[in-house]
Formats: C-alpha cells, sequence, structure tokens
C-alpha cells in the first residue's frame, strides 16, 4: 500500500512535469482554464438572475446538481480522460507490455499513471457551486446533508471510472477508441441537469440503462436533505445505497473484464 | 536449474485478411475474414544462468512470438514456458522483479521527460530505496557512458543515447533474465560496439541469462557462444555458433594465387568455381577432401600463395534461411 501510494506522488509529479516541460503550451492551457471559468460563473449569473425553475426543481437544488456535474467533469478532465487517451496509445503501439511486465497491479498504473491539471478549475468550480447551493437550500449546511452528498459524489466519481474503465478495456479488441473520450463527456454531460426534468422514458434510461441519475442528481439530492429542495420529495438514504450498490458493481465489473481482456491481449506485432 | 524453459511452445494467431480497394473494405468491415497463422510451432530449448544465447531468424520467423510467450505476454496456444521456476503468463511480481524486456524499436522512457525521471517512476515501482536507486543509476551509467545524457528531455537524445537509457531503465531492478529483442536496432557501429560491452559486462556482474535476437551478425559474433535459429516458427537449429558453420557450410573456401594467367586451365577437377579474378581463383571444397585437394593443388599448379578459410558467418546463415525458403 505504501509502495502504491509513493508510486502515485511520483506519477503525478511526472505528469505534472511532463506538462510543465511545454511552457507556452502551459500558459495558453491555463487561460484556456480562467477563461472558461469565468464563462461558467457568468452563465450560472444569468440563470440565476431568472428564476427560472425545472423540473419542479428548486433553483439551488438545480445548481446542485450542475455543481454537482461540473465537480464530475474536472474530476473526468483530470484523472479518468488523459489515462483512457493512454491506454488506447498503449494499445496500438504496443508499449502496454512495459507496464504488464511491471510488478505492479496494471489497472492501477493504467488509471492513475496520468493527471492533467486542466480539470482543477471545473473540480473547484463545481465545489464551490455545490457549498453555495446547499447554503441557499432551506436547510442551510450542515454535517447531515454535506457528509451524505460528499458520499454521493465520490460514489459518482466510481460510477464514472468502473463504466470508462469498461470502455477502455474494450481497447484490447478493438485497438482505436479514442471516441471513448467523447462518449463519456456526452454520457456525463446528460447528468448536468436533474434527472427529474428529463420526460419518463429518457428518466428510466438514465438511471437503470445508464446510471447518470446516480452521478449528478443522487448527490444534489443528498445536499437537500433527501428531498429536491422543497419540489418533489426523494426517497433520501435509499438512493445513496442505490448509488453504492450501481458503483460497487461497476468496479467489480471493471475489474473482472479487465481481467480477462487481458487473458485476450496479443499485443501489437513486433 | 535452466533460466529459461521452452517446451514445445506453438502458438497460433487468428489474423483478419482483406482484399484491397473499398469493395475490400466494405467486405472487410461486414463480413470479416479470418485465418489462423501458425507462428510458432513446437519451439523446444532450455537456457542456463549466465548464458548469452542468440536467437536467429529472419523477419516474421517467430522471434517476437515466442519472447512474448516466454515473458508472458502472450499465452501459448500449445506447450509451456517456464522462465525461474514461474509460469510466466501469470505474471507473479516475484518472477517480474527478476526479468526485464528491452525492444528495439519500442521505448518506455517518458518522451518529454529527462530518463532521471522515469528512472524515478521505475524505482517506485520495484521498490527500490532512494539510495539505492541512485547508486544502481550511476554504476548503469558509468558502464554505458553516460552523463548529462539523463538530464535531458528524452525526446532531444539521439538514437543511441536514447537505446542507452532505455537499458539502464530496463535494468534497474537488476535482472537476472534479460530478453533483448534488436536492442541494436539502427544503432551506428560505435553505440552497437558500446551496447554490446555493456551487455557482456553485465552478464559477467551478474550472472544474468540473456536471450538476444538481432540482425546484426557481428551482436551475435561477440556475444553469443550459443545460438537459436527459427525459420517459419521452426527450430533449425541450437548449439554453438561455430557449429553452424560446420552443419550448415560443408565447404571451406580454397584461395589461390598463380604465378602465371591461368589461361584454358581447368579448376573444375579440384572443386567447385567460386570465383576467378586473373591469376585469383576461390574454389569451394568439401571438408573431407581439403587436405587432398590443397595437395594436388600444390603439385599440379605453380601456386604463389594459398589460403583456406570459413565462409563468413551472415553468408552461412544467410543461405541457411535461403535454403530453408524452399
Amino acid at each position: 500500500m505504501k509502495r502504491y501510494l509513493h508510486t502515485l506522488r511520483i506519477f503525478w509529479s511526472a505528469s505534472v512535469g511532463a506538462e510543465m516541460e511545454y511552457r507556452v503550451n502551459f500558459l495558453i492551457s491555463l487561460f484556456n482554464s480562467a477563461v472558461t471559468l469565468a464563462g461558467g460563473v457568468f452563465l450560472l449569473l444569468v440563470f440565476y438572475g431568472s428564476g427560472y425553475e425545472m423540473g419542479g426543481w428548486s433553483w439551488p437544488a438545480a445548481l446542485a446538481v450542475i455543481g454537482v456535474y461540473t465537480l464530475l467533469d474536472g474530476f473526468q478532465q483530470m484523472l479518468l480522460a488523459p489515462n483512457r487517451t493512454r491506454i488506447t496509445q498503449m494499445v496500438r503501439d504496443g508499449t502496454l507490455d512495459f507496464v504488464l511486465l511491471k510488478p505492479i497491479d496494471a489497472q492501477f498504473w493504467l488509471s492513475l499513471r496520468q493527471l492533467s491539471l486542466w480539470g482543477g478549475p471545473n473540480l473547484i468550480l463545481g465545489a464551490g457551486m455545490v457549498l453555495y447551493a446547499g447554503a441557499s437550500m432551506p436547510a442551510g449546511l450542515t454535517l447531515g446533508n454535506i457528509a451524505p452528498a460528499a458520499a454521493g459524489i465520490v460514489l459518482g466519481m466510481a460510477i464514472l471510472y468502473g463504466l470508462g474503465y469498461i470502455l477502455s478495456s474494450l481497447t484490447i479488441w478493438f485497438v482505436k477508441m479514442e471516441n471513448i473520450t467523447f462518449m463519456m463527456a456526452a454520457l456525463l454531460e446528460a447528468g448536468r441537469y436533474p434527472i427529474p426534468a428529463y420526460s419518463p422514458l429518457y428518466r428510466v434510461f438514465f438511471t437503470f440503462v445508464l446510471p447518470v441519475a446516480f452521478m449528478t442528481t443522487v448527490p444534489a439530492r443528498m445536499l437537500g436533505g433527501g428531498t429536491s429542495g422543497g419540489g418533489t420529495s426523494g426517497g433520501g438514504g435509499g438512493w445513496l445505497l442505490g448509488s453504492l450498490a450501481v458503483a460497487a458493481g461497476l468496479l467489480l465489473v471493471s475489474r473482472l473484464f479487465w481481467l480477462w481482456a487481458l487473458r485476450h491481449y496479443t499485443s501489437a506485432s513486433s | 536449474m535452466p533460466s529459461v524453459i521452452a517446451d514445445n511452445l506453438s502458438k497460433v494467431f487468428r489474423v483478419a485478411d482483406k482484399q484491397p480497394g473499398l469493395l475490400g473494405t466494405l467486405r472487410h468491415f461486414s463480413h470479416r475474414k479470418y485465418r489462423d497463422v501458425e507462428a510458432v510451432k513446437g519451439v523446444s530449448f532450455s537456457i542456463e544462468p549466465g548464458e548469452i544465447v542468440g536467437f536467429l531468424g529472419p523477419n516474421g520467423a517467430g522471434k517476437t512470438t515466442t519472447l512474448k510467450m516466454l515473458t508472458g505476454l502472450i499465452h501459448p496456444t500449445a506447450g509451456a514456458a517456464q522462465v525461474l521456476g514461474f509460469k510466466p503468463f501469470d505474471r507473479k511480481a516475484e518472477l517480474l522483479r527478476q526479468i526485464t524486456l528491452v525492444m528495439g524499436q519500442k521505448q518506455q522512457l517518458i518522451w518529454d521527460l529527462p530518463t532521471l525521471d522515469s528512472l524515478r517512476i521505475n524505482a517506485a515501482v520495484y521498490d527500490l530505496p532512494r539510495t539505492e536507486a541512485d547508486n544502481r543509476v550511476a554504476e548503469l551509467a558509468d558502464m554505458l557512458g553516460l552523463s548529462d545524457e539523463m538530464t535531458r528531455p528524452v525526446r532531444k537524445l539521439s538514437l543511441g543515447e536514447r537505446m542507452k537509457c532505455e537499458l539502464v531503465a530496463a535494468l534497474l531492478h537488476r535482472p537476472k533474465v534479460l530478453f533483448l529483442d534488436e536492442p541494436t536496432l539502427g544503432l551506428d557501429v560505435n553505440a552497437q560496439n558500446a551496447v554490446r560491452q555493456f551487455l557482456r559486462q553485465y552478464n559477467q556482474q551478474h550472472g544474468a541469462a540473456i536471450l538476444l535476437t538481432s540482425h546484426y551478425m557481428a551482436d551475435i559474433t561477440a556475444l553469443c557462444e550459443r545460438v537459436i535459429v527459427i525459420h517459419h516458427g521452426s527450430l533449425k537449429y541450437d548449439g554453438e555458433l561455430r557449429g553452424i558453420v560446420e552443419r550448415f557450410a560443408p565447404l571451406r573456401e580454397v584461395t589461390f594465387e598463380l604465378k602465371q594467367d591461368p589461361a584454358g586451365q581447368d579448376f573444375q577437377r579440384f572443386g567447385q568455381i567460386e570465383s576467378t579474378d586473373g591469376r585469383i581463383v576461390k574454389l569451394l571444397v568439401e571438408r573431407s577432401r581439403l587436405t587432398g585437394t590443397v595437395n594436388r593443388l600444390l603439385h599440379e599448379l605453380d601456386v604463389l600463395d594459398l589460403t583456406v578459410s570459413d565462409p563468413p558467418i551472415e553468408q552461412v546463415i544467410g543461405r541457411l534461411f535461403e535454403g530453408a525458403e524452399e
């Protein structure tokens, strides 16, 4: 365990080092992130001024959903997407061989080796929005709603990771799968608005087929004390348990699927 | 106990067959056709600790596939591999800590960062304490004649420098078995020499077993006393390097210089004529008849100078592959 933590620290410092190697690119990315962040905040202010309600969700409750979405999006950009891209590359050029021959868990390496700083602003913005939304709700910010919301967010990250890793494992057979990145971004995008705001068919789809509802709507519900902030009431703890089950299931499946995919790995020809 | 055992190793790949053109592409997309390719057919050999073995064969002979089965990257279709008493495909950490794979065409170093950053990652993964890792890096760098190359981004290194750095990364954990797939590919003569010397030194210092593939015969003749030859996936020869010449080149080359222009002379009666160039004649003579033929030559002709030699090993192996082709 200690070795893994130490390795992780070295992984990430190397990733940041590689990013900072190109100074102009680094500055452009920094500027780009700042502009995106400003744009996000501006959009929120426009929405907030109009007092708009969606799907019977009060504005702070909807804001919480957008906040969770933004946070998860930042997490995806920071950790999940760069690693997914790298897996595809390594399968194609055969350098995956080097990882497989290291005395360390290959899934650990392939999931956490890369870290991009550019998801950071969204991660912070999202966290800020969630806290602000919580404070604007009738119950205000208490440990009783922050803790379950945080748990929901962590489970959301696990769900996002598990789904993405299953798709990445498919690279072993199909080799060229850069589109996974776009697909995962689009999937998460569907959770940008409260799932109850969608029509019933979509609601079922986004809850039971693609577990988008568990990624964003559930944590936001937790923030409102298990309800959607004065609107329709939800099942509270039941949803969180659902998230836990989905996350645990996906993590397990991603692990088993990966091990199975490896048995089929033949590695790119010399 | 041998370090490496290949026991009747076989690998069959299923590969897609695509016809050229748009129609071929469409068919390839909807009804993909496959055929089986036998890359390795029942190859057996074993390598003792401390041995350096050359692994030869033309492109596509199955060398890399065999190496991948021995390192556990792919599962044999039939037969079994054993490395240091482990089954490689299980990829037990205990085995992975003791082997390494170097591929001339692929690199593990991080492109944008200096080698030392990649080495830090390897040190962490192999659980080497900081000081120990530093000592080993210094030792390997010294053996390879590397200094400030280690702090330069890898993308700015020459091919030779990069290969040396790759070797440091591959050997930092002091493996006991080295699988080297064309480690000198594309390097200039000096860099090739440096890599060879380094490998010999490492082998002597650590008693490591080395299985080396290369298209440069100089690598093989400089490092390997024993060679294994495979062709079309089957083992053709396993034994001493010199034995190849005896087994596959039963003819020796007799070159002699005559005092006078040999107009109208018939050399066929002495052996197979390889070339005649003025007064210099090259004949190929069977080993068993060599002494008799040389005697007759010296008696019957006015010979100024005469040498007997083995044909160069490159030629013998080249001919061996051509022969196997038929």
